[in-house]
């Protein structure tokens, strides 16, 4: 039988949260931020794998260094956890799989995130 | 459709590999996935970096140490490969988000190009590591 119930009708309260596109734009200019800030901590890298423990606490005692890479990790962490989360969101069904999946993503990026960046603030704070 | 249907219906699957035919602007699709998950992996090693710095000459000794050795070499090599090309399509999708190169022709050059660069970067990133003392 056909449906007599309008296109409007059925989707009225299952449309569009409205959130969309706020959420495109931050990651964007997430991956934006990402391009100058990542090339830059590759030659950081290179310049840390050189030296010992000693070169790497001075390296990060530089505010320009200890600022640009919390900014780094800060903003490589964000990138990821929504990187990911469109994947598991792609692969895995409905579920509580997918919800443990999504939790767990989020969880582990907060934390190593926050992990990063609190131990190169005390580093630079504290010179070790 | 049915009447029946009270709530929202599942959002459907992306489809899996198995039903793609090869063609290069799909191989570049999927690396940019693999390398994504890869850097996932690649940013914690170096938030575990940071950690070990915090934790004093010992800890970060012993990181140096692991990241050094043959099999951190090897990571280091694929993490290095990841982010340049992970970079170059990043950047290859914000082109498109801008409404630029979404033709075939357009689509499949820039997919050879951000392979090519990836490469190409990757080795002579390797090559600046060796002059430097790095590796």
């Amino acid at each position: 039988m056909a449906s007599y119930r309008t296109p409007l009708g059925r989707a009225r309260g299952l449309g569009s949260a409205k959130h969309g596109v706020g959420h495109w734009i931050s990651e964007r200019v997430g991956a934006i931020a990402l391009v100058p800030l990542t090339l830059w901590a590759v030659f950081g890298v290179l310049r840390l794998a050189a030296g010992d423990y000693g070169v790497a606490v001075a390296w990060v005692s530089q505010p320009v260094n200890a600022v640009l890479m919390a900014l780094t990790l800060l903003v490589s962490f964000w990138h990821m956890q929504a990187g990911l989360r469109v994947v598991i969101e792609d692969y895995v069904e409905t579920g509580l799989a997918k919800t443990a999946l999504l939790i767990a993503n989020l969880f582990v990026c907060g934390l190593a995130g926050a992990l990063a960046v609190f131990s190169i603030l005390k580093v630079a704070l504290s010179g070790a | 459709m049915s009447d029946a249907a009270t709530g929202p219906r599942e959002p459907p699957l992306s489809p899996f590999t198995t039903v793609w035919r090869w063609h290069v602007t799909m191989f570049a699709s999927i690396a940019h996935r693999v390398t994504g998950v890869a850097l996932y992996v690649g940013a914690l090693i170096a938030a575990a970096w940071a950690v070990s710095l915090a934790a004093g000459p010992q800890p970060y000794a012993a990181f140096k140490g692991l990241m050094g050795s043959p099999i951190g070499l090897v990571v280091m090599f694929g993490l290095t490969v990841s982010f340049f090309y992970h970079l170059a399509n990043g950047i290859r999708h914000l082109v498109w988000d801008a409404g630029h190169g979404f033709d075939i022709k357009s689509a499949n050059a820039s997919a050879v190009l951000v392979i090519a660069f990836a490469l190409a970067a990757s080795v002579a990133i390797w090559v600046i590591a060796a002059m430097t003392g790095a590796v």
